[in-house]
């Protein structure tokens, strides 16, 4: 993440070439992984490679599992069995490889989970201060700088409660970004949204996606899945069904389920 | 921003209308009016007189009270008796260093702009109790000491009840995070902890620590009647605090406790950082009323012989030299409780819109 964002912001079309400029190595390996909550079997037996750069959109009928799955990646939810691999980094019950994972991995939320006692800019310095060590100084600078990008640098002293939900989203992913993850996880970042303020959390995501960061994004929004996405998953009762690029998979379903999910999506 | 030109209506009072619409809407509420009219001009007369017109201020021994009023003499001229209790007269000013120094850290917390007001505050949080610890015992540096047992009247209370409060904060902070463990066995002893004690009358407490706690005690290593009150009481305060805490640790919702998760801070951090400023924020009017009534519960430490000031004020209304003076004892005893627990009142409201964020969750 050491080299800006371009700032002029990138036309769909320009950007949506999948996988030019994504890398040849893993960093995020499932195998077989399985999780319970009590005796209910949410996920079941998952797979999945992600190479460096690579931007995933994860779909899928309500219940299905996806925000159990992406949470597992920073351990916010423990998996049974199987293994997840992130950076080179098993996840055990080791809590010194789950947080040197969690430094890696942003996650931006639904419900934003923004810190309300604390203005815009302390909740982006929080982290970079006291899990990075960053002086201060430094902290707000770099703070301020991906407020710039997400375009709000002049609520920088608000508190979260006096922005409107599409300015909190885009701070929370601002926050994330704080920290310089190498991966970002955003588990319906706009469900909670207004529709005037969904486009403008998405551009920000689009721009993110432009920049050459590791995205796992948990959507509805299948016009952000055709432009940004290298894959889109199709998640249905705790399983991967389908996993293709968004051309063939919007256009050429392979699985009963997933034709029957894109009908009722698409038709709205 | 644009300004805007409209100003918001004001809202005027109009006293004559205000009056017919809550004093006199109807004809029930016309003659409560008029009653309660009555009662309280009848008694504010006779109740004046006796606290200030016919009140007696000036004199030097009992005689000089005329009985027709309150006899605030009889304050007047036991007022060292109920402020130091036995503290020798000479040391005394030790004793009012940290009525000065207790004074300037939380005065100031009124003022909105009195500079340094936070450092004074944190000082009144941990320096001062350090101060006094030296300084109200004596015995070092020079100091002559002054046994615990010669300590009385409202700084006795005071003592009490300040390191009550400012001990079992975060005791109680402590047993509320352990009760909410996922570790079984942390858990488990915060439970049986809080459960014990937090059923367990204070008056017993106090009781068991002066007289059994001795009895388990070995040999040799028996303290002071006040420090063994001063760990019942405070071990009890740490239990009631620990469930208000709890409540405002429930109240915060889950994402928050994810969100500090996922940007990697530990436990601890994530608690000092996160939760726990928004748990006390939001608890911050039940943590005060414990403060409250563990500040009049202090009282009771005069079952096991320690006086402060109630206990002072009862042993001096029934000096067969003042006639007739438990009413005006009584009274400014009670009034002495209600100036600090009013101040510890406004406070917590000050307090609580300085914290105010504008965030509801
Ligand atoms: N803490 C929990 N305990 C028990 N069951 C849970 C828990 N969290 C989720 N579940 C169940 O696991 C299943 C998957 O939940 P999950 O939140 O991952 O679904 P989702 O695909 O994200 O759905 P949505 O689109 O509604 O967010 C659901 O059936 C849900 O009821
Ligand atoms: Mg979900």
């Amino acid at each position: 993440m050491g080299k800006p964002m371009t700032e002029q912001t990138q036309t769909p079309e320009t950007q949506s070439s999948p996988s030019t400029d994504v890398g040849k190595s893993d960093i995020i390996r499932v195998e077989g992984m399985h999780k319970w909550y009590g005796d209910f079997h949410v996920l079941k037996d998952l797979n999945l490679t992600v190479r460096h750069g690579e931007r995933i959109v994860i779909c899928g009928p309500s219940g299905s599992g996806k925000s159990t799955f992406i949470r597992c990646i920073n351990r916010l939810e423990e998996h049974q069995q199987g293994k997840i691999i992130v950076d080179d980094v098993e996840l055990t019950d080791d809590v010194r490889q789950i947080d040197s994972v969690r430094r890696e991995v942003g996650m931006v939320f639904q419900h934003f989970n923004l810190f309300p006692h604390l203005t815009v800019l302390e909740n982006c310095c929080l982290s970079p201060i006291w899990v990075r060590k960053t002086p201060r100084k430094e902290a707000e600078a770099t703070a301020m700088e991906y407020l710039e990008r997400v375009k709000i640098p002049d609520q920088a002293n608000k508190f979260p409660g006096q922005l409107s939900g599409g300015q909190q989203q885009r701070v929370a992913i601002a926050r994330a970004l704080c920290m310089k993850p190498k991966i970002m996880l955003f588990d319906e970042p706009t469900s909670a949204l207004d529709p005037e303020m969904i486009k403008e959390v998405l551009d920000v995501m689009i721009e993110l996606a432009g920049s050459g960061m590791t995205m796992l994004c948990v959507t509805h929004e299948m016009g952000f899945a055709k432009t940004v996405a290298d894959r889109v998953i199709f998640m249905d009762g705790g399983e991967i069904v389908e996993e293709a690029p968004p051309h063939d998979f919007f256009t050429n379903p392979q699985e009963p389920r997933t034709q029957k999910f894109l009908k009722q999506i698409l038709q709205h | 921003m644009a300004e805007s030109t409209m100003k918001a209506p004001k809202k005027r009072i109009d006293p004559v209308r205000w009056a017919r619409e809550n004093l006199f809407s109807s004809w029930h509420n016309t003659i409560l009016t008029l009653l309660v009219g009555y009662l309280i001009v009848t008694s504010v007369g006779p109740l004046l007189n006796w606290v200030l017109l016919d009140a007696n201020f000036q004199g030097s021994d009992p005689s000089d009270c005329t009985g027709a009023g309150a006899c605030w003499l009889f304050i007047n001229q036991r007022l060292n008796f109920f402020i130091y209790g036995f503290y020798p007269e000479e040391f005394q000013w030790r004793v009012d260093i940290m009525f000065g120094l207790l004074a300037l850290s939380f005065a100031p917390q009124f003022i909105e702009r009195f500079p340094g007001r936070k450092w004074l505050g944190l000082f009144g949080l941990t320096g001062l109790p350090i101060v006094g610890y030296f300084l109200i015992p004596g015995g070092l540096f020079g100091l002559e000491e002054v046994q615990s047992s010669k300590w009385g009247g409202l700084m006795l209370t005071l003592i009490l009840a300040y390191i009550g409060i400012i001990a079992s904060l975060p005791i109680g902070t402590l047993l509320a995070l352990g009760r909410r463990s996922e570790m079984p066995i942390i858990r488990g002893l915060c439970v049986v902890f809080i459960e014990v004690w937090r059923a367990v009358p204070l008056i017993t407490v106090l009781f068991m620590a002066s007289v059994m706690l001795p009895l388990f005690l070995p040999e040799g290593m028996n303290f002071e009647k006040l420090a063994r009150a001063l760990i019942g009481i405070t071990l009890w305060q740490s239990a009631y605090m620990a469930e208000v805490i709890r409540g405002g640790l429930q109240a915060i919702p889950r994402g928050q406790y994810e969100a500090a998760s996922a940007l990697g801070l530990g436990y601890w951090k994530k608690m000092g950082l996160i939760i726990l400023p928004q748990a006390l924020k939001l608890v911050i009017p039940g943590i005060v009323n414990t403060f409250i009534s563990l500040f009049k519960d202090t009282t009771l430490v005069l079952i096991i012989g320690l006086f402060d000031i109630l206990g002072t004020v009862q042993s001096t209304v029934t000096d067969p030299a003042w006639q007739n003076v438990a009413v005006e004892g009584y009274v400014f005893v009670a009034f002495c409780f209600w100036v600090f627990c009013f101040g510890i009142s406004r406070y917590s409201q000050n307090l609580e819109r300085k914290l105010d964020t504008g965030h509801r969750t």
